[in-house]
């Protein structure tokens, strides 16, 4: 019986080749399966995403040798400030203030733009002789009593002990295992860019919620932030369809004057917020991860981190496995994946979607409500504590990796 | 090995194939089993590690070891052993077990010398390994003595044995045969005959009439909390496994 590497992962995005590089650290051979083109992979051009990454990400990075290629790239986010505000109002008088003089580990997270990531991984996936990258989509994966046989779009049939579904919610390989998913629409999408001010921000992350959904203002390298601004669906497309000067326009009155004058530093996007749970993680010798297996509102930068927990907890467990001489591929051994980070992917949804329900809604006892209970988190030091431990995912069953051990 | 796996009546296969799938159901009969197995597991690799000085990060660091897994059953710990890079011969005196373990190796592409035999019976024909896994096997045998004996004549000098029972106290009463066979119902009712289990010391006195050196004594301890089994320094009440060496 012949294989052609241990695992296969299909998906080549940010949590596929961070996935590839743990296990190949965990003595597999990978082999990983995309169709988008390197080339379009290392393009430079900023395209305005960033992401907040929680400090155990980062640790799972630096694990996994990415995180000295791009530190310098990275800002650390310092301090974070929640306010609830209302367009024209100011801020109200009771915020959330998390400083991270008062977290042992050092900063709250870290800012790092999508491109510098992107190419770090692509250039270590590179580096390492046990994976191999396949420029191809899966269109098929049969699994047997010992392994699964893929199908490739290029008519390659690779056989391997275990497929990874790492391609993002629309997920190909959910599908041809008949996963189904669940899910809600918020009916709100997300207007994404970058933007260049007059003032320094000092590593000072803004969060403000709006009636209408909440505005993220995350500190860039130099006098930049990335700006993830919700708006209901109607509201966010009319705006989008705005010329850059009008975009402007409806942007500064919500974002304030405190970091001076604002001009776009790159490229609009928009993303709809959805969220959505597969109903399973796991399939007959098949694991799914990152959005492939839940996709979250992007309310606390959650999304990749989340996802870099999932590669954490697979390859400790596939890892372990293999050092017991287990069937890495076994129902016996995904289950534990799936035991361990399902009850956390629910937990944090329900968490994330009842917050932004309660933060998105300009009913004013209800505003008063939240604004006291903001000012009671600020009064109570142990209890920010505990706010600050869980945004920078140091709280929970952490995997080795993202406490900064190897495998 | 080979002429082992042949021995299996084609027309039976299915059959097998049945039982295998069985066996090897991580929610059917053999629950229990497939829960304490990454414990047993992680307990047997890191001493065979320990002892015979391999780096369990490698490929097949197992490879040069002869290893006999005495009541293999459908093969739950020779198959890990096998892929870890061992010669596993799995003996067991249920003859059913045998084709069964077998269809199951072959479908995972294992090479694995079942046999329908005894410990003494092996011991008899000079068969010699370099490590006996003895997992849960002690506790059923009709003379523990003589089986601990013919045990300790299958070790080459310098080999290992890894020998785990339950232990005999009130405790072990409660959670072995009240709670495991009448309460959960994970073992057959019966499955177990609490005045053959055996305390620890006697186990070591056993190990040590048959010419062994203990080395080392762990308990498996169930955390009904998290549903899970975990090695334990100090609680050896229930479920424990030894080590010991050949001088």
């Amino acid at each position: 019986m012949r294989f052609d590497a241990d695992i296969l992962i299909a998906g080549g995005g940010l949590n596929g080749p961070a996935l590839a590089l743990a296990l190949a650290q965990g003595g597999f051979s990978v082999l990983i399966a995309d169709p988008t083109p390197e080339a379009v992979l290392e393009a430079d051009g900023f395209d305005g995403r960033g992401y907040a990454l929680a400090l155990a990400s980062q640790k799972l990075l630096a694990a996994i040798g990415i995180w000295p290629e791009v530190s310098e790239a990275s800002q650390p986010i310092l301090e974070i400030k929640v306010t609830d505000g209302r367009p024209g109002e100011g801020p109200s008088p009771f915020l959330l203030h998390f400083d991270h003089a008062e977290l042992e580990e050092g900063p709250m997270g870290y800012m790092l733009e999508d491109r510098f990531l992107r190419r770090a991984l692509l250039a270590a996936v590179r580096g390492t002789p046990s994976i191999r990258r396949i420029e191809s989509p899966v269109v098929d994966h049969a699994p047997d009593a010992a392994g699964v046989t893929v199908t490739l779009g290029n008519g390659e049939t690779p056989r391997v002990r275990l497929i990874v579904g790492a391609d993002g919610r629309a997920s190909e390989v959910a599908q041809q295992a008949g996963l189904k998913r669940q899910g809600a629409d918020y009916h709100q999408t997300a207007l994404v860019c970058a933007v260049e001010h007059e003032r320094p921000h000092n590593g000072i992350a803004h969060q403000f919620f709006m009636p209408s959904g909440p505005l993220a203002i995350l500190p860039l390298p130099g006098n930049r932030c990335s700006i993830v601004w919700s708006e209901t669906t109607e509201e966010a497309a009319r705006i989008h369809a705005l010329p850059d000067a009008g975009y402007l326009a409806e942007l500064r009155p919500r974002f304030g004057n405190f970091l001076g004058e604002i001009n776009l530093a790159g490229p609009r996007f928009t993303y709809p917020l959805l969220l959505t749970l597969a109903e399973a993680f796991i399939a007959p010798r098949l694991a799914l991860l990152g959005d492939a297996a839940h996709g979250v509102h992007p309310i606390a930068g959650q999304g990749l981190n989340l996802g870099l927990r999932d590669v954490g907890a697979l390859a400790e467990v596939l890892t372990d496995a293999r050092r017991r001489g287990e069937d890495m591929g076994s129902e016996a051994v995904l289950l534990r994946y799936q035991q361990w980070r399902r009850f956390d992917t629910a937990s944090l949804a329900m968490a994330t979607d009842a917050f932004n329900r309660l933060f998105s809604n300009d009913n004013p006892l209800l505003r008063l409500g939240r604004d006291l209970g903001m000012g009671a988190v600020n009064a109570i030091p142990a209890l920010r504590r505990s706010f600050m431990r869980e945004a920078a995912g140091l709280t929970g069953d952490l995997p080795r990796l993202m406490k900064g051990q190897r495998l | 090995m080979q002429a082992a796996q042949t021995t299996v009546d084609p027309t039976e296969v299915a059959k097998f194939e049945a039982m295998a799938a069985e066996w090897w159901d991580v929610n059917g009969k053999f629950k229990p089993l497939h829960m304490l197995n990454p414990c047993r597991l992680d307990y047997i690799t890191s001493q065979i590690a320990l002892e015979f000085d391999r780096d369990l990060t490698g490929p097949e660091p197992f490879k040069g070891l002869r290893l006999l897994d005495i009541g293999c059953g459908g093969g739950l710990l020779s198959e890990p052993m096998a892929r870890l890079g061992a010669e596993v011969v799995g003996a067991d005196a249920a003859a059913g077990n045998i084709p069964v373990a077998q269809v199951h190796a072959k479908q995972q592409g294992l090479e694995i010398d079942y046999r329908n035999v005894t410990a003494e019976a092996l011991a008899e024909a000079g068969e010699q390994f370099d490590v006996v896994l003895n997992m849960e096997v002690v506790e059923h045998v009709a003379d523990p003595q003589a089986y601990i004996d013919a045990c300790a004549a299958l070790l080459k000098p310098g080999g290992l044995m890894i020998c785990s029972t339950i232990n005999r106290n009130p405790k072990s009463f409660m959670m072995a045969i009240v709670g495991a066979e009448h309460v959960m119902r994970w073992l057959p009712k019966g499955t177990h005959d609490w005045n053959k289990f055996i305390t620890p010391d006697e186990l070591y006195g056993l190990i040590e009439t048959a010419g062994l050196l203990p080395v080392d004594r762990k308990g498996f301890v169930f955390n009904p909390i998290s549903w899970s089994w975990s090695i334990s320094d100090r609680d050896l009440s229930v479920n424990y496994v030894t080590a010991s060496t050949k001088p």
